[in-house]
C-alpha cells in the first residue's frame, strides 16, 4: 500500500470551501453551526467533530498600498486546514481503547465502532484536532477518507478541489512536488512562501502538509508542536518519586509512632 | 447651466506595473489630501475598520489552537476520589504491617474500597459512551497514561474492594485460613496498586498538548499524590482517629510539601502558569493551594503548643481544610487546563511577559 498525504498550497487556494461541502458530503457530518463570527469571512473557525476540513481566511496587512488600496484593505489568502496525521500521533499514543489506528495508507483513523468517548486524544493532539462531539458523545477527525483510498479513490477534499491546491498521492512523490513547487514561487519573487510539515519536531513530520505565505503563525500553524508522550519519561519518574515519598513516609511515621497502639 | 469639465482619460502607452515605491507615493498624496480635506478619504475605509487581522502578532485572530479539555465534573471528582483511595490503601497496609491501631486500618481499608466503587463510577459516567467502558480493556498500552490508569483501578478496585469483604467475613464468621489469606493477599494488592494509583492522574494530565499541565509534568504527579495522602489522614482524622501521632506527622509532612508545591507554582513566572495566578482558575488554585498547605500545616503546629481540648477541635479543623483542599486542588487543576487550551498565544509561541 502507498504511503499517502495531502499536500495544500494556499497560493492556489481560492477560499470556494468546495473541500468543506465535499468532506461533510461524503463522511455525512452533521452542520457545525450557522454563525457569524463578526471577525473575518471565516465563519466557522476551526477544525472539529464536526468540521473535518475548514478553509482559513488570513487576513493580512500587505505591503503598503500595494495595489493602489489604502492598508486598511488587507490582502487575503486562504489554507484548507485538515487533521495533519502526523508521524506520531499524540492521539494515537493517547487511545487508551485502541480505537484509533494507523492505517495502511500512513493516516491516523478513529474506529467510531471501538471510541468510548474517553475524551483523552482531545488534550493529547498538539494541533487541537480531535473533538468530542457533545450529541454522540465520540471523538472524531478526518479520516483521510480511509473508505475510499481502501476503494483505491482520492479523498473527496482533494477530488474537488477546482484549482488543485490540495493535492493527494505518494508522501514522497508529494515532498518532491512541494519542493518544486517552493522553487516557482520564490522564484517568481514570492519571496514568503513557507513549507510546513512539522518534520523537525517530535511530531516527526505530517501527512497533512502546507505551503503557505508567511510565517505559518498566522495560519495557527504551531512552530514547535510537541507529542505528549515526550513528556511521559519525566511524568513516570516523578510518579515514581511521589509514590516513594507516600511509602517511605507511612512508614517512617507509624515506625515513629511504636506505641500509637498502647496510647489510644 | 454650463457641461462639467470633461477631462481627458488618459491611456498610458504600456501597462503600469505597481511597484513598492509608487505605491507608496499614492498613499502619501492621498493622507496629505485628506488632511487637507480635499478627499473625504484616503482610499476605502469600510465601518469597523481596522479588522483584526492573521498575523504573526495575533495569530489566527486569537481563536484557540488547543482545544479545551471535554471532560466533565465527575473528572476532578475522580482525581480526587482516586488520590485519598489509593493513599488510604498504603497507609491502612503500612499501619497494620506496623502494629498500629486497628481503627487506622480499618477505616483505610473502608476509604480505599469506598474509593475503588466511586472511582470506575466517575470514570464510567464521563465517557461519551458509557456502555464502551470495556473496551478499555481491549488493550494496554504503556504508552497511553489512561491506558495504565484503568488497568491500575481495576487491580486497585479488586485488591481494595477483597481486602473489606474479607475484613467483613472475619468480623462475622471469625478469622479462617483462606478468610485471612484474601486479608492479606489483597491487602498487599491494594498497597502495591495503591501506590502508582494514589498519583498516576498526575502523569495523566502532565503527559498531554495543554500547556499549564505538561509544564508542570515534574512536579504534577509528586503534587497529586501528596495531595491525595493528605486527604486520606483527614479522613482517617474525622473518622475518629485524632489522635494518632502517625497520622498527624503523615498530614504535617503533605501539608509542608503542598506548601512547597505552591511557592514553586507562585514563583516561576511563566506565562503558561498564569490560568494558575489569574481570573477564576487562579482562585480556586489559590484557595485549594491555601487550604492544602499553609492552613493545616500551622494548625497542626499550633495542636503541639495547645491544650488537650484545644487540640483537638484544632486539628479537625487542620482535617476538614486538608480534605476540602485537596478537592480543591484538583477542581483548580482541571480548570486551569481549560484556562490554558484557550489561551492561542502559547503553542503558537507569540511572546508575552508574565505579570
Amino acid at each position: 500500500m502507498p504511503t499517502t498525504a495531502f499536500l495544500t498550497d494556499s497560493t492556489l487556494c481560492i477560499g470556494c470551501k468546495a473541500c468543506e461541502v465535499a468532506c461533510k458530503e461524503w463522511n455525512n457530518v452533521a452542520e457545525d453551526g450557522l454563525n457569524w463570527s463578526g471577525f473575518s469571512y471565516d465563519n466557522t473557525g476551526a477544525v472539529g467533530a464536526q468540521t473535518w476540513r475548514h478553509v482559513k481566511f488570513v487576513e493580512q496587512s500587505p505591503e503598503p498600498g500595494f495595489g493602489g488600496n489604502a492598508p486598511e484593505l488587507n490582502s487575503w489568502s486562504f489554507s484548507s486546514d485538515v487533521c495533519k496525521h502526523c508521524e506520531n500521533a499524540g492521539c494515537l499514543e493517547a487511545c487508551p481503547t485502541g480505537a484509533i489506528v494507523r492505517t495502511e495508507f500512513g493516516g491516523v483513523y478513529i474506529q467510531p465502532d471501538i471510541c468510548n468517548g474517553c475524551a483523552y486524544c482531545v488534550v493529547s493532539c498538539p494541533f487541537g484536532v480531535v473533538e468530542r462531539n457533545q450529541d454522540d458523545g465520540r471523538a472524531f477527525k478526518c479520516t483521510f477518507c480511509y473508505d475510499r483510498q481502501k476503494a483505491g479513490m482520492t479523498p473527496a477534499c482533494a477530488h474537488t478541489c477546482p484549482t488543485g491546491s490540495i493535492k493527494f498521492g505518494e508522501i514522497t512523490q508529494l515532498l518532491a512536488e512541494a519542493e518544486a513547487r517552493m522553487a516557482q514561487l520564490h522564484e517568481r519573487g514570492m519571496q514568503d512562501a513557507t513549507f510546513y510539515d512539522a518534520s523537525d519536531t517530535s511530531v516527526g513530520g505530517t501527512h497533512a502538509m502546507f505551503i503557505v505565505r508567511g510565517d505559518p503563525r498566522a495560519y495557527n500553524l504551531p512552530p514547535k508542536p510537541e507529542v505528549p508522550t515526550v513528556y511521559l519519561r519525566k511524568a513516570w519518574r516523578s510518579s515514581a518519586i511521589g509514590a516513594m515519598m507516600l511509602l517511605g513516609g507511612a512508614i517512617a511515621a507509624f515506625l515513629a509512632d511504636g506505641n500509637g497502639r498502647a496510647r489510644q | 447651466m454650463s457641461d462639467p469639465v470633461r477631462i481627458p482619460p488618459r491611456v498610458p502607452d504600456k501597462p503600469r506595473i505597481p511597484d513598492e515605491a509608487s505605491e507608496r507615493r499614492l498613499f502619501e498624496i492621498r493622507r496629505e489630501d485628506e488632511s487637507k480635506g480635499i478627499v473625504k478619504g484616503a482610499g476605502v475605509r469600510p465601518a469597523g475598520a481596522p479588522f483584526p487581522m492573521a498575523s504573526v502578532e495575533t495569530g489566527y485572530y486569537g481563536i484557540p489552537l488547543l482545544k479545551e479539555p471535554s471532560w466533565t465534573w465527575e473528572i476532578p471528582l475522580y482525581f480526587f476520589v482516586g488520590g485519598a483511595a489509593g493513599s488510604a490503601a498504603v497507609v491502612g497496609a503500612i499501619a497494620n504491617y506496623t502494629g498500629a491501631d486497628r481503627k487506622i486500618v480499618r477505616d483505610a481499608r473502608w476509604i480505599a474500597a469506598a474509593g475503588s466503587v466511586l472511582s470506575p463510577a466517575l470514570l464510567i459516567s464521563d465517557l461519551g459512551k458509557p456502555s464502551r467502558f470495556l473496551n478499555m480493556l481491549r488493550v494496554f498500552k504503556p504508552q497511553s497514561a489512561m491506558s495504565v490508569g484503568v488497568w491500575t483501578l481495576l487491580g486497585f478496585s479488586t485488591a481494595a474492594s477483597a481486602t473489606v469483604f474479607a475484613q467483613l467475613l472475619s468480623d462475622r464468621y471469625g478469622p479462617s485460613f483462606p478468610v485471612r489469606l484474601l486479608e492479606n493477599a489483597g491487602e498487599a494488592a491494594a498497597l502495591t496498586f495503591g501506590l502508582p494509583f494514589s498519583n498516576y492522574t498526575g502523569v495523566l494530565i502532565g503527559a498531554s498538548a495543554i500547556p499549564v499541565w505538561n509544564k508542570n509534568v515534574g512536579n504534577l504527579p509528586i503534587h497529586f499524590g501528596m495531595s491525595g495522602l493528605s486527604a486520606t489522614v483527614g479522613l482517617l482524622e474525622l473518622m475518629g482517629s485524632h489522635r494518632s501521632r502517625a497520622l498527624q506527622m503523615l498530614g504535617l509532612g503533605a501539608a509542608l510539601w503542598e506548601c512547597w508545591e505552591g511557592f514553586h507554582l507562585e514563583s516561576r513566572r511563566e506565562p503558561a502558569l498564569d490560568p494558575l495566578r489569574h481570573g477564576a482558575s487562579g482562585t480556586v488554585t489559590r484557595i485549594g493551594g491555601l487550604l492544602s498547605g499553609p492552613v493545616p500545616a500551622a494548625l497542626r503546629l499550633m495542636t503541639m503548643f495547645s491544650g488537650k481540648r484545644r487540640s483537638n477541635s484544632l486539628r479537625t479543623a487542620a482535617s476538614l481544610s486538608a480534605v476540602a483542599g485537596s478537592l480543591l486542588t484538583r477542581i483548580a487543576w482541571v480548570h486551569a487546563g481549560r484556562v490554558s487550551a484557550r489561551d492561542w498565544k502559547l503553542p503558537l509561541e507569540i511572546g508575552r511577559a508574565s505579570d
